[in-house]
């Protein structure tokens, strides 16, 4: 137990350091690790735990960017750059997934991807969203006196938010309100035969599942100082399944591996080849048919099972 | 002048419904079997501009193009179904759904590796290589023939599913698969048959719609979500709402890009999440299991 | 005997499937602490009636009143929320998760501090207490830390009867409890159930007789979606259109 919490400890302290031995290139992969990561853990959430496999988590990262993309280029304050996005969000999830939460399985899938694809059709051409171009010039904010345009102070606020979204998913996870997610994924009919009321909390979870990706979305915003139409594409809510899926569904820090290997492989691979896209293909193939567990499964040596 | 503009665009729409067509009968009856949604169904559409592609190069003959590629994309389908697919039909649909997604970044990268990322075009058959003048409208009679080609394959699948054993056998797997193989149907390989041959329209599909859109590797992720609108919209698992859903589809597409510009698709994804929400078999899919 | 008020009331309760009838107009009246016994051939729509009950199927025709209230057209949960519980004919348990999770679960459902996002599970002792209680009065005390999966057959069936009674039901539906147990299996079943404090009412599906014999104080014979007889396990037994029917030749 204690060797763990220092394990953790030192790896949150490398990762905080690591701008001090590293060069802009790693460090902004680091970044965009982290950002996807919170991606991910939340799509996690919403798959891994509560069983409903969404293809139209990208809707939530979308919002989350553009709401803060505008907001810091009215006032880079805090409010804008986290508040704003994150009650947005909150209200955009919850009209969608009151919506959708009805079906399951592949419409439920269908659903959600016309949702995400409603919304990057209208970014697309909406000329006040800055249609195919999207918005640019976006400030990063200022935190107590600090201006995050500083790298450094950046790259600790991302670290710190990231720490942030682990520990509040980990809690949620660990709650009475996490156990019963996962006897709806385990069993959502017997659940209701004995007297929950499930559509209530798989409304619950979606809206948290989706507040939390729309963070992600701000924070990218704020990292690259810019947003496209992109990120309400359908591939970007494909992107963020692959790395829950090689990661290791079902186990919140696989995500943040899965994030890892689907950056790494697609900048790192992508300088020595440029078949990263099917390499990338291959291996999530491959994850599928053996090791369902992703990564922390085959790393508990549990590779033909689920975790 | 309206009228010939009106009908420039509804042969457009009528041409690029057909494409849809094909493409989404297959995706229809893969779902109406197995309960999976082929998200690699774009790449078989992609697949088959490239299939013709290369027969073209070696045989100057686009109608052998045309014959090759839906061969060669359905034995690809027959080999992805029977090799990777299959052992996933005791897990949950959605694991194969997620099987399929991975596949859409193989098969890119595997064209992109062996003819590049440029967009490369493919000529029309000397036949169909002119204009025609209809209602005042200026045609290219490829257009008209892609037309003409895709009703009457909509004919002879139709005589097919309904008309012939086979198409008995494919209709009772649709319907009820355990039941079928119950009765004594070699149910795998039904599977592997309906998955081929739908992978076999796909390709077909991408043949045709070269002259017209040539081939580039992201060609497949653009048209699989409007094959996926009309799926749902003419029902999951109905050849009849199949070529109902894509003339709409088509119709809607085109002109909405002429008329609407701004809003046409996101009409078009409203009307899908209607339909999931409230008439989720669509306009002539099986009620739901 | 003063009529005490009725605990499950089932009026002229029907359902169609397309042009088919599978309950027709059948009514039920089941007091507070009584163990009845529902019995009939295969498809007489016994699994029907209860699913009609529970609130999983919506009646063409009739009602249903239970505690006073009615309760048709309720949701699965709110009739679960009421007081009524069910047990699967076939198993409906949990299978990744252990068997005092399965158990806990159950116990948790009245909502209380389902919706902590922050806590711990350790914070409410209440449906940890119930759950231990309820393994101990099936029989699955040593197995608490068992997940579903490596558990026997049998005692995967006392766990779904566990799950049902977890809930501290007033009206516990248990379908076919005994299915498939050898048997041992299946004495052990009847001993525990019928060892289940009285406060608990009882609503049995069963084939075997001799657990009906030794639980049930009145049957109720289901045929074709009705009713047939009704009465104690005796008088049923010797209803010459039960016996026509149902028990035939072996009596």
């Amino acid at each position: 137990m204690i060797a763990r919490l220092l394990g953790i400890a030192a790896l949150v302290a490398g990762v905080a350091a690591f701008p001090a031995v590293a060069g802009a290139y790693p460090v902004k992969l680091l970044q965009e690790i982290l950002i996807w990561g919170i991606f991910a853990m939340s799509l996690d959430l919403l798959m891994g735990y509560a069983g409903m496999v969404s293809f139209g988590h990208s809707a939530f990262f979308g919002i989350g960017a553009y709401v803060a993309a505008f907001a810091l280029k009215q006032t880079p304050h805090l409010l804008s750059a986290l508040v704003l996005p994150a009650l947005v969000t909150a209200v955009a999830a919850l009209i969608i997934g009151f919506c959708s939460i009805r079906t399951s399985g592949v419409y439920f899938i269908m659903l959600t991807l016309a949702f995400s694809q409603m919304f990057f059709a209208y970014a697309f051409q909406a000329a006040w969203l800055g249609a195919e171009d999207g918005v640019f010039g976006v400030p990063r904010p200022r935190l107590l006196g600090l201006d995050l345009a500083n790298p450094t102070a950046f790259h600790l606020y991302l670290v710190a938010l990231a720490g942030l979204a682990v520990l509040v998913l980990w809690r949620i996870v660990g709650s009475p309100f996490g156990h019963v997610l996962r006897g709806i994924h385990e069993n959502e009919g017997r659940m209701e035969a004995v007297g929950y009321a499930v559509q209530r909390y798989k409304l619950v979870a979606f809206v948290t599942a989706g507040t939390v990706g729309g963070m992600a979305g701000a924070l990218y915003t704020q990292l690259n100082l810019t947003i496209s139409p992109d990120a309400f594409y359908w591939t970007t809510s494909g992107e963020a399944l692959l790395m829950v899926i090689i990661g290791g569904t079902g186990t919140l820090w696989g995500s943040l591996l899965g994030a890892a290997a689907f950056i790494l492989l697609q900048s790192l691979v992508s300088s020595y080849t440029e078949r990263w896209m099917l390499i990338l293909g291959l291996t999530f193939i491959l994850f599928v048919l053996f090791a369902p567990g992703g990564m922390v499964g085959a790393l508990r040596g549990r590779v033909g099972r689920r975790a | 002048m309206f009228i010939p503009d009106f009908f420039a665009q509804a042969l457009n729409g009528l041409s690029y419904g057909v494409l849809l067509f094909l493409l989404s009968v297959g995706l229809t009856l893969i779902f109406g079997m197995l309960d999976v949604i082929n998200l690699a169904h774009g790449s078989f559409y992609m697949l088959g501009a490239y299939a013709g592609l290369a027969t073209l190069a070696v045989t100057g003959n686009f109608w052998l193009a045309v014959l090759a590629a839906p061969l060669a994309v359905g034995l690809i389908g027959a080999l992805m179904e029977r090799v990777c697919l299959r052992s996933l039909y005791r897990r949950s649909p959605l694991d194969q759904v997620l099987l399929t997604f991975g596949f859409i970044y193989l098969f890119e990268d595997v064209v992109k590796w062996i003819w590049g990322g440029k967009i490369r075009s493919i000529p029309p058959p000397e036949v169909f290589s002119g204009s025609v003048s209809f209602f005042g409208a200026t045609v290219p009679s490829y257009r008209l023939f892609m037309i003409v080609f895709g009703l009457a394959m909509a004919m002879v699948l139709w005589l097919l599913i309904e008309r012939t054993r086979l198409g008995a056998i494919i209709r009772a797997g649709v319907f009820d698969a355990e039941m079928s193989a119950g009765m004594g149907i070699n149910i795998d390989r039904v599977f592997t048959g309906v998955f081929a041959f739908g992978a076999a329209l796909g390709g077909l599909s991408g043949v045709i719609a070269g002259p017209i859109q040539s081939a580039s590797p992201p060609m497949g992720a653009g048209i699989l979500i409007p094959a996926l609108i009309v799926v749902v919209v003419g029902g999951l698992g109905s050849l009849k709402g199949s070529l109902v859903g894509s003339l709409i589809i088509g119709q809607a597409e085109t002109f909405g890009k002429a008329w609407l510009p701004g809003s046409s698709m996101v009409i078009i994804y409203v009307v899908m999440a209607l339909v999931v929400l409230f008439r989720p078999q669509g306009l002539f899919g099986r009620a739901l299991k | 005997m003063t009529p005490t008020a009725p605990l499950l009331l089932i009026e002229g309760l029907t359902r169609y499937f397309g042009a088919l009838s599978a309950l027709n107009g059948v009514s039920l009246n089941i007091a507070p602490r009584d163990r009845r016994a529902l019995i009939g051939p295969n498809g007489a729509g016994k699994t029907t009636l209860f699913n009609l009950i529970t609130g999983h199927l919506a009646p063409s025709a009739g009602r249903i009143l239970f505690d006073g209230d009615v309760i048709t057209g309720l949701p699965v949960h709110a009739v679960a929320r009421r007081g009524m519980s069910r047990s699967f004919q076939r198993t409906n348990l949990f299978p990744k998760l252990r068997v005092l999770e399965n158990l806990r679960l159950a116990a948790a459902a009245d909502g209380r501090g389902s919706y902590d996002v922050f806590g711990r599970i350790e914070r409410y002792p209440a449906p940890l207490d119930r759950a231990r209680a309820v393994a101990e009065m099936v029989g699955l005390v040593e197995r608490l830390t068992e997940v579903v999966g490596s558990l026997s057959y049998g005692e995967q069936r006392q766990l779904e009867v566990g799950v049902a009674l977890a809930t501290s039901p007033k009206l516990l539906l248990l379908d076919e409890p005994t299915a498939g147990m050898s048997p041992e299996e299946t004495q052990r079943m009847t001993r525990m159930l019928e060892g289940l404090p009285r406060e608990v009412t009882l609503l049995i599906i069963e084939h075997d007789m001799d657990v009906v014999s030794s639980l049930a104080d009145r049957v109720t014979v289901l045929h074709y979606g009705e009713v047939l007889a009704e009465g104690t396990f005796d008088e049923v037994k010797q209803d010459p259109r039960v016996f026509e029917v149902y028990l035939g030749g072996a009596g």
